[in-house]
């Protein structure tokens, strides 16, 4: 048996876990479902994309450093993607969700991000068209590893990164005066208030730091495996599987549960077949809400 | 006469438009004072105190904070003006450890000020500070009282207002909250209060006010309040004021 699938299942889990991280976010303050989530991962990275394409028409080509597929212009575009996203997710908040989260059911939230998700799906298509694209269409060499075990620079790259941004958010969520606010939000909005926390500007954070992760995901499927339209929807069922199995509002455990979600679509795909991948986190979803309800580090309301 | 920090005066405010609770109540409180509102139930106390917070709208009247109209500022300002309010329940972060919730609370202060202020704070409730890293949901109603207080006092507030504050507390938390409450206002605090429990209210307070259907009915020494007939009256609902007060001196209702 080869444990290549522990590579491809924690590449997989890096990007569900990262994208995770703003939907528990979003849930935990915000108080709703944003279905749109995965959006902010297309726009983000055809954002990117587009960002790359005009740094290669200004400077002409970009020799990547090697060894990784990509050069500098990618990182920069990220940087820019990611702002760009965040500047989507405001603006968005500013004229549908900030409406629709004063109505008092967050199904009416719920329904208005599952909209706005449709709407830019389709408007991704109408400029980029459907066809898949690519970051780079270099061949990178995947260099063994022992254990049958195969992984290309890139992959090692974006799993350091992942691995960087999750503390960084966790340290964010843990030790600042935001973090400690964010968390005071998602306990007791109304406390929160009365303790002198601007809630608007909580808000504004939660939005920014889900949707530049969100565009980070994206990045990375796109660098290792494609770019499509359909890229951040079709992440968005593992996405929250792995928000729910973490439980809700917990950072660690939406990364935790990132992983266990990419293992097992890999391990499922390696041991039962592909057809089973997507099968793979509703049962797991299905079996966590059944078990335990609140998740891995989820906490009981009271 | 000392000097006024707070000053209400023809408060209407209510939940719904059209629908007031507070009725054109007035109440001062002066510099140092611990002053006691009382009332039967469904008099408008609590809405009458945090309509003061600015978490109930208010529809006409004015709220005086050191001479400043603060009936319009929203809620997460009133820290900054001066103004800490300590809700009845859920007055905590319950899981965040009891060092997050007073440092949660320093979001207004400079930075540098943060750790002294919490020392402070650990100095005159060292029972938070023994449990500095439980999670707030942990702790016993008297500590959680106690770690309120502590997230309202941080700020050196003008004024610190309390909901309740005895409220679902065993006896011996219940004497243990007024005895704190004496404390704080001897360190230069003033207190604003609503309370259940008039007669500790009352030995704990300097001037209290009687609030029936929405409105100041009846205002005094604290010390004498009790002893007071028409007090009596008016808090126990022995006999209605109005005719249609009746209905809220028996059943009650949200306070």
């Amino acid at each position: 048996m080869s444990l290549q699938f522990v590579v491809d299942g924690l590449l997989t889990g890096s990007m569900i876990g990262l994208g995770a991280i703003g939907v528990t976010l979003t849930y935990s303050i915000l108080r709703f479902s944003n279905f749109a989530h995965g959006d902010f991962m297309a726009w983000g990275t055809y954002a990117t994309l587009a960002v790359v394409g005009a740094i290669a028409a200004m400077f002409g080509k970009v020799a990547p450093i090697a060894p990784l597929s990509f050069g500098w212009p990618l990182i920069v575009a990220l940087v820019v993607g990611a702002a760009f996203t965040a500047l989507l997710a405001l603006l968005l908040d500013k004229v549908l969700f900030s409406r629709l989260r004063k109505q008092e059911q967050a199904i009416i939230a719920v329904m208005g991000s599952f909209g706005a998700s449709m709407a830019l799906r389709s408007l991704l298509e109408f400029i980029f068209t459907s066809r898949p694209t690519y970051f780079s269409r270099a061949i990178q060499i995947a260099m063994p590893v022992g254990f049958g075990i195969r992984i290309t620079p890139d992959q090692i790259a974006l799993l350091l990164l992942t691995a960087a941004l999750v503390l960084g958010v966790h340290l964010l969520a843990t030790r600042t005066q935001t973090g400690r606010s964010m968390q005071a939000m998602s306990q007791n909005p109304a406390l929160a208030r009365i303790a002198g926390i601007d809630v608007a500007s909580v808000v504004r954070v939660t939005w920014v730091i889900g949707a530049a992760l969100a565009c980070v995901a994206g990045v990375m499927i796109g660098v290792l495996v494609q770019i499509r339209p359909l890229m951040g929807f079709d992440m968005l069922l593992p996405m929250f599987a792995a928000a729910i199995l973490g439980g809700i509002g917990s950072i660690p455990g939406a990364v935790l549960g990132g992983l266990i979600i990419g293992l097992a679509e890999a391990g499922a795909v390696q041991l039962i077949g592909a057809e089973w991948r997507a099968a793979v986190s509703f049962v797991i979803l299905m079996a966590v809400l059944i078990v335990r309800p609140i998740g891995l580090f989820g906490v009981r309301e009271r | 006469m000392s000097e006024t920090v707070l000053d209400v005066s023809d408060l209407e405010a209510g939940y719904e438009p059209g629908v007031p609770i507070v009725r054109g109540a007035s109440i001062t409180v002066n510099k140092g004072e611990i002053v006691v509102v009382l009332g039967p139930n469904g008099a408008g106390k609590s809405s009458l105190i945090k309509a003061i917070a600015g978490l109930v709208p208010i529809s006409r009247g004015k709220v005086l904070l050191d001479g400043k109209d603060i009936s319009t500022a929203p809620a997460h300002t009133m820290v900054r003006l001066g103004l800490a309010f300590v809700p009845q329940t859920e007055n905590i972060f319950p899981r965040m450890s009891v060092e997050d919730n007073l440092k949660v609370a320093c979001g207004i202060l400079e930075r540098r000020q943060a750790p002294a202020r919490i020392d402070e704070m650990y100095a005159a409730f060292p029972d938070l500070l023994r449990q500095r890293r439980t999670p707030a949901g942990n702790l016993s109603g008297g500590q959680r009282q106690m770690l309120a207080v502590a997230r309202a006092l941080i700020v050196h507030p003008k004024v610190l207002v309390l909901d309740e504050p005895s409220a679902g507390l065993s006896p011996k938390f219940v004497s243990m909250v007024f005895e704190m409450l004496s404390a704080i206002r001897k360190s230069g605090v003033t207190i604003l209060l609503v309370e259940q429990n008039a007669k500790a209210a009352l030995a704990i307070g300097d001037r209290a006010y009687v609030l029936v259907e929405g409105k100041e009915r009846h205002e005094g020494a604290a010390s004498t309040l009790w002893d007071d007939p028409v007090v009596a009256e008016l808090y126990l609902g022995q006999r209605p004021l109005r005719k249609d007060s009746a209905r809220h001196t028996e059943t009650g209702g949200a306070a």
